[in-house]
């Protein structure tokens, strides 16, 4: 038990400690990093609370994909670090307020009781230890009792991805492509071309 | 009580240096032998002056780099520079520790130990992203990118290799995985599925034809190109232990993990560590011998192979995989 809280306070200062970075690190690379860094100890956090399939979808996705593209876009930009200090002021007030709603909120989910909660009886908060492995605990409820919305999930997704492809495929023309059934198809008799050159005068 | 703690942190560090020492160890005879291999298939003769034909070689060239200055650029971003070869390093290592040996030789059998390998091997990226920015300069930027989208395009056709593997055996677990192959192993039902997976693991660890992040007649030396000494030898470190951990990769989903080829008597009593090593080894020779065959891949041939024939292509096999087992009702539960 002891070795469980101690893990618990190292991945959720660790967690919070680089959340805090990630708002305020200078380098917007460096702030990436300590987002990363953010998720992998909340996906330790996850570990803990016993639900490990997501925790490793959340590093799969999240680490794995989304922020290796979101640290390749912030390293091509060219961020001009003045500017983006000028609004910090001015955003304030209501960064503020968005972060107290938050801790009210969840002051309110701390100190409510939680066995007079509806949803307590079936479920609590920490998903129940048994031989049913949870990767196949959230495949029954997934494919069964939410089969509708996560179909729907897919397809606003869908639409997303062909929404961006169709605003950035441009074709400008004059863009040289590789064609490789017209490769593979050319035999001597297409590739080559005798012709008979006078001396002097070239073709 | 602290005394129980102190008892099972000893038991914990002794299992990771049981299997961390034997890796590094294999990495060294990994390098020679495909410095070998590679010179048998050129008509060479290879390292053969330290040792017995050569063979204390990498230790001999891993003492010379770490012995020699460690050289940070003036304009490299320092903390990122020195932290990237670590990250490649601790992460390449880090997958062993769900990887069964035998039966019941695992460092940590957890349900979910395929994904807990993909999500490292998916982790692999940053160290070289890291490496290629903070270095600022042009080659290895050019190298971390190529190395961005190579690894996450392949990452797509390896995930639903796995998935269709992962319907076969109806668990996450690798143990598992390993004991679903007692029939048949999956590289014989699944065989394009394996071949896939073998091609994208090479892709995944930036071997050739795929080494475009480090390709030498183009990028100089790619996202290590300013790294010396030390820092590089974890990187070289880190590139061979993760391809000794894709090989095993290979080898528990397709070849049958720790099992003997047919469960008969002089097969069946030889110990289920020794069947892993030997196909790991042989799928490490296959590492080298394409590395021998093959011409470097160029950059848009590439991402072509990756989107528009591999993805397509396991996808449409998840597919018929799925409708074969529900229609011959041979899911597993």
């Amino acid at each position: 038990m002891v070795l469980y809280s101690l893990t618990f306070y190292l991945f959720s200062s660790v967690a919070v400690l680089s959340a805090l970075m990630v708002i305020s690190a200078k380098n917007p690379v460096h702030s990436v990093l300590f987002l990363i860094l953010s998720f992998v100890n909340a996906s330790g956090l996850f570990v803990l609370l016993g639900a490990e399939f997501l925790a490793m979808i959340l590093v799969v996705v999240y680490v794995g994909a989304v922020a290796v593209l979101f640290l390749f876009v912030v390293m091509m930009l060219d961020i001009n670090f003045v500017k983006l200090r000028e609004g910090f002021l001015q955003y304030l007030p209501f960064g503020a307020l968005l972060g107290i709603v938050l801790v009210i909120e969840l002051g309110i989910l701390f100190l409510t009781d939680r066995s007079s909660n509806i949803y307590n009886n079936q479920r609590p908060l920490q998903p129940i230890v048994n031989e049913v492995e949870n990767t196949k605990m959230i495949g029954q409820i997934l494919y069964t009792e939410y089969f509708y919305l996560f179909q729907i999930c897919g397809i606003i997704l869908l639409v997303a991805m062909i929404g961006s492809i169709t605003l950035t495929l441009r074709d400008k023309g004059g863009v040289k492509r590789q064609n490789i059934d017209s490769q593979n198809t050319v035999d001597a008799s297409t590739a080559i071309e005798k012709k008979k050159v006078k001396i002097g005068e070239g073709i | 009580m602290t005394y129980d703690i102190l008892i099972t942190g000893l038991i914990i560090i002794a299992q990771i240096l049981a299997v961390v020492v034997p890796v590094l160890i294999s990495v060294a005879f990994l390098v020679y032998a495909e410095r070998k291999v590679l010179a048998l298939i050129q008509l060479r003769r290879g390292p053969n002056i330290v040792g017995p034909f050569g063979i204390f070689q990498s230790f001999a060239d891993a003492l010379k780099l770490i012995t020699k200055e460690n050289i940070i650029p003036s304009g490299s971003n320092k903390i990122v520079f020195i932290l990237a070869p670590i990250i490649t390093m601790v992460l390449s290592l880090a997958g062993w520790a769900v990887i069964p040996f035998a039966p019941g030789w695992v460092v940590s059998d957890i349900n979910v130990g395929i994904m807990y390998l993909f999500a490292v091997s998916s982790l692999g990226v940053y160290g070289i992203i890291m490496a290629g920015w903070a270095s600022n300069s042009q080659y290895p930027f050019l190298g971390a990118l190529r190395s961005a989208a190579q690894m996450v395009s392949y990452e797509v056709s390896i995930g639903f290799v796995i998935i269709t593997v992962l319907l076969c055996v109806g668990s996450l677990n690798l143990s598992k995985i390993v004991l679903a192959q007692q029939t048949v192993w999956f590289a014989i039902p699944l065989l394009p599925m394996f071949i896939i997976f073998f091609i994208s693991a090479l892709a995944e660890t930036n071997r050739l034809p795929f080494d475009l992040p480090e390709d030498e007649s183009t990028l100089v030396a790619g996202f290590f190109t300013e790294y010396s000494s030390a820092s590089f030898v974890l990187f070289f470190l880190g590139e061979y232990a993760s391809m000794i951990l894709m090989s095993s990769m290979t080898v528990i989903l397709f070849l049958g993990g720790w099992l003997p080829p047919f469960d008969v008597y002089p097969l069946n009593v030889v110990p289920g560590v020794i069947w892993f090593t030997v196909k790991v080894i042989f799928i490490l020779f296959l590492f080298i011998w394409v590395r021998g065959t093959f011409p470097r891949y160029r950059y848009d041939q590439l991402m072509r192979l990756g989107w528009k024939v591999f993805l397509p292509f396991s996808l449409f096999w998840v597919v018929a995989t799925s409708g074969f087992l529900v229609y011959f009702d041979m899911l597993p539960n």
